[in-house]
């Protein structure tokens, strides 16, 4: 049963593909109830899977594996492996995907391309499905691209718009960089073990084994493939695709730039956590912070709904990975399932809202206010009580207040790296922690306050705005419920007597001994020892960022553009994305254009040089021959012509045309020829 | 030995009739050559023609060839009546065409 069943979860949004994509416009209203009744079924069946193996296969795990290439002595297997970690996985996959394609029966209404939609979903929703169940590296890479294809389809869905093509090129180019380091690394790892399963590889490591004998190149191994983490869950210094990929349908920022996509590279992460080195992890723990912190600060700048939660996502997906870096590894993970919950319900609540804007814009025809930005908007909160309420719960899950399901992994994230600092004296990383736990209090409350409360910039906007339909709204609710502690705990203050904290563990590290990070019981005592301390402060600072974004936005206490103008360069800073992208576009983006002109300047120069000089001598020696050919070929030619003509005209005088003439040269002829014969 | 003239001309042998048909040939010759008429040109072949027919004759009654000389002879001047028809029909259609009959205005195959 653990074995046939994810397949069949794997396979049914792979069916819903193949329909939707071949036969999608000859079935009625396009095919969206099939792709979402094949979504809900998978949905179903993980839910029950998930419940099976928690309750009675917790500590067991399921895998199974046919060959799939045969290569001379090479076997690459095609294998699934189950546990607690997948079986989770595969729920909040089918979870959120299910309820986006129930948003998009509403949201994507009277597209042009309704039915090519739905199947890229479909797409996407077995690839990611893919990298979850997948048991081997090779396989994970294969179902890595194809997410990152399904993203840049449906971020490019609007292909007409030039920003949104851009915008998925971006993106897909960026990852492409993350995963040339990935495929490195699989490639020292598969050099080193001859395999791609994750078991073998980590037995083969336990056993004594190094690739290439160092252990250098086991850190730099684990880096590697951090860094297709890094691309994909868009880590710093990769982390510019995310915001521009907004560009795309909101539904599908919800389902994969929020909730699934970008968590793959922390799933990634975790999957690949023993064989990381204590300096590999502390690597990840710092870029992990660096994003967490500088996402943080943008968001706090920008205008744009779904721009401010997309640096919201890197932030959260920053955290995620400092967590694992910290080896709070259950915390990480389980923020990663709670984070998927509220942010696909903020996305889904933002477009409910740019939903709603961008009809009555559209009623007035009025094109040149921009459907996104929070400035246009506020006072929606009367017009769009259930959006309004469920966007109230996510903000307030992902700001960190208690009872919420953020509050507990946030917490435990926290603790973990307060306990990791207590372990080696990292105290940068609590530090950026607690920060970026304050700013997002902060934006996010900024975020909802312009949106929903406070006086509209335009009333007349605002009157005409309705409520979302109930296909949209129940989507909202449903993640809004999940977003409550009691799904994860009955604990509100302490997620580690919940299910989650039983069912997933940290694995046991399998490097050498010198290498390995603190173990996780000394990790652990750690953790409990300071878990009071980082609770208090951590409410305390999520609170104080609610506090300061009410007094600046709602009592108005505090000057906004002040603040801006006392932050100075900073604000700047943050405003402009502290200049990533510009940074890029001067040294990747011109140094490759640079290149292209250096190569152009050799191409023209150099090698048309060559060939243009063998054109060159090979003309010079055509007309050499040319010359030869009508001098001296041709002279001869002529010369035999010429003689023969001569001859011919000369001789031709001989014939006058009068028969007695010819009859005296017949007579003397033969006088001759008879004369010569007598003397002979 | 002395062979007097009149002795030689009293005596007539095969010489005197191959004198006679040179004579003869070399006359025909002469027409056929300068005269600029067609009939003329026709008639010095004519000439030439019966010289040889005299040789033939001349050698048949000299030699041992028997009677063929005159054999060959006679068709000589069967086919020389025979020619003179064809010759004439030749030069009548010449005129035809060229309104002349003087070979020297006929020169259409000049080099």
């Amino acid at each position: 049963m653990f074995i046939q069943l994810p397949l069949l979860i794997l396979l049914l949004p792979l069916l819903g593909f193949i329909l939707l994509i071949f036969f999608g416009k000859k079935l009625p209203r396009n095919g969206d109830w099939l792709a979402s009744g094949l979504i809900l079924l998978a949905f179903v069946f993980s839910l029950f899977l998930l419940v099976a193996k928690i309750t009675s296969h917790s500590a067991e795990v399921f895998s199974s594996s046919f060959v799939w290439v045969v290569v001379g002595s090479l076997n690459i297997e095609f294998g699934m492996m189950i546990d607690n970690l997948s079986v989770i996985m595969l729920v909040v996959v089918t979870l959120v995907s299910t309820l986006v394609h129930l948003f998009s029966i509403g949201y994507m209404k009277d597209d042009v391309r309704y039915s090519r939609y739905y199947a890229y979903l479909g797409l996407f929703s077995f690839s990611m499905l893919g990298i979850v169940i997948t048991n081997n590296l090779l396989l994970m890479y294969v179902f890595w691209e194809l997410v990152g294809i399904s993203s840049y389809l449906l971020i490019g869905h609007w292909y007409e718009k030039k920003s949104a093509s851009n915008a998925a090129s971006k993106a897909f180019i960026v990852n492409r960089i993350g995963d040339f380091g990935m495929f490195i690394g699989i490639m020292i790892l598969f050099v080193s073990f001859s395999t791609f399963a994750f078991e073998s590889i980590f037995e083969s490591i336990a056993a004594g084994q190094l690739p290439f004998e160092s252990t250098g190149w086991l850190t730099a191994a684990g880096i590697l493939i951090f860094c297709g983490a890094v691309g994909k869950s868009a880590q710093f210094p990769l982390h510019v695709w995310l915001p521009d990929a907004m560009e795309g349908p909101t539904p599908v920022s919800a389902l994969i730039h929020a909730a699934t996509m970008v968590a793959a590279g922390v799933y990634l992460v975790a999957r690949i956590f023993p064989m990381l080195t204590a300096d590999a992890l502390l690597i990840i723990a710092y870029i992990g912070a660096i994003t967490a912190l500088i996402a943080a600060t943008i968001a706090i700048t920008q205008f744009d709904i779904k721009k401010v939660l997309a640096y919201s996502t890197i932030s959260q997906l920053g955290y995620m990975i400092m967590a694992l870096g910290v080896g709070a590894y259950t915390a990480g993970f389980m923020h990663l399932v709670t984070h998927a919950a509220f942010k696909a319900g903020l996305f889904l609540g933002a477009g409910s809202v740019i939903y709603a804007m961008h009809k009555v814009l559209h009623a007035r025809n009025d094109h040149h206010t921009d459907a996104q930005d929070i400035r246009n908007m506020g006072g929606l909160k009367s017009k769009m009580p259930y959006t309004y309420w469920t966007f109230l719960i996510f903000t307030l899950a992902i700001s960190g207040i208690p009872l919420t399901s953020g509050f507990l992994s946030k917490d435990e994230i926290l603790a973990g790296t307060l306990a990791f600092s207590t372990l080696n004296g990292h105290w940068l990383l609590p530090l950026i922690g607690f920060v970026v736990a304050g700013l997002t209090a902060f934006y996010m409350f900024r975020l909802l306050i312009l949106t929903f409360h406070g006086k509209p910039s335009d009333q007349s906007t605002i009157a005409g705005i309705k409520e979302s339909p109930l296909v949209m709204t129940i989507p909202l609710m449903v993640l809004a419920a999940l977003s409550l502690f009691f799904f994860y705990s009955y604990n509100p203050f302490g997620a580690t007597s919940g299910w989650f904290f039983a069912a997933v563990e940290r694995p046991l590290s399998i490097v050498p001994e010198l290498l390995q990070p603190a173990s996780a019981a000394l990790f652990y005592e750690a953790v409990s020892s300071v878990h009071t301390t980082a609770m208090i402060l951590s409410i305390i600072i999520a609170v104080g960022g609610v506090v300061m974004a009410l007094s600046v936005y709602q009592w108005k206490k505090i000057s906004a553009e002040k603040m801006a103008e006392k932050a100075g360069i900073l604000y700047r800073g943050a405003s402009n994305k502290w200049y990533c992208d510009e940074i890029y576009d001067r040294t990747f983006v011109a140094g490759t254009f640079l290149l292209t002109r250096v190569m152009r300047w050799f191409d023209e120069n150099i090698v048309d040089g060559i060939v243009n000089g063998a054109a060159v001598v090979t003309r010079e020696f055509s007309r050499i021959s040319k010359w030869t050919d009508d001098n001296v070929v041709d002279g001869l030619v002529n010369a035999t012509a010429n003689s023969a003509d001569r001859a011919g005209s000369l001789l031709s005088k001989v014939q006058s045309g009068k028969v007695q003439t010819y009859l005296v040269y017949v007579i003397f002829s033969f006088l001759v020829l008879f004369i010569l014969f007598i003397r002979i | 030995m002395e062979y007097s003239i009149m002795e030689w001309l009293s005596d007539p042998g095969l010489v005197h009739f191959l004198i006679v048909s040179a004579m003869l040939f070399s006359l025909g010759l002469m027409a056929v050559l300068s005269q600029r008429n067609v009939i003329m040109v026709l008639m010095g072949v004519e000439l030439i023609l019966n010289s040889a027919n005299i040789n033939f004759i001349a050698f048949s009654r000299f030699t041992e060839l028997s009677l063929d000389g005159h054999m060959i002879a006679l068709f000589v001047i069967i086919i020389a009546a025979a020619e003179a028809a064809v010759a004439l029909a030749i030069v009548l259609n010449v005129y035809n065409r060229f309104k002349t009959i003087n070979l020297d205005e006929i020169s259409t195959m000049k080099g």
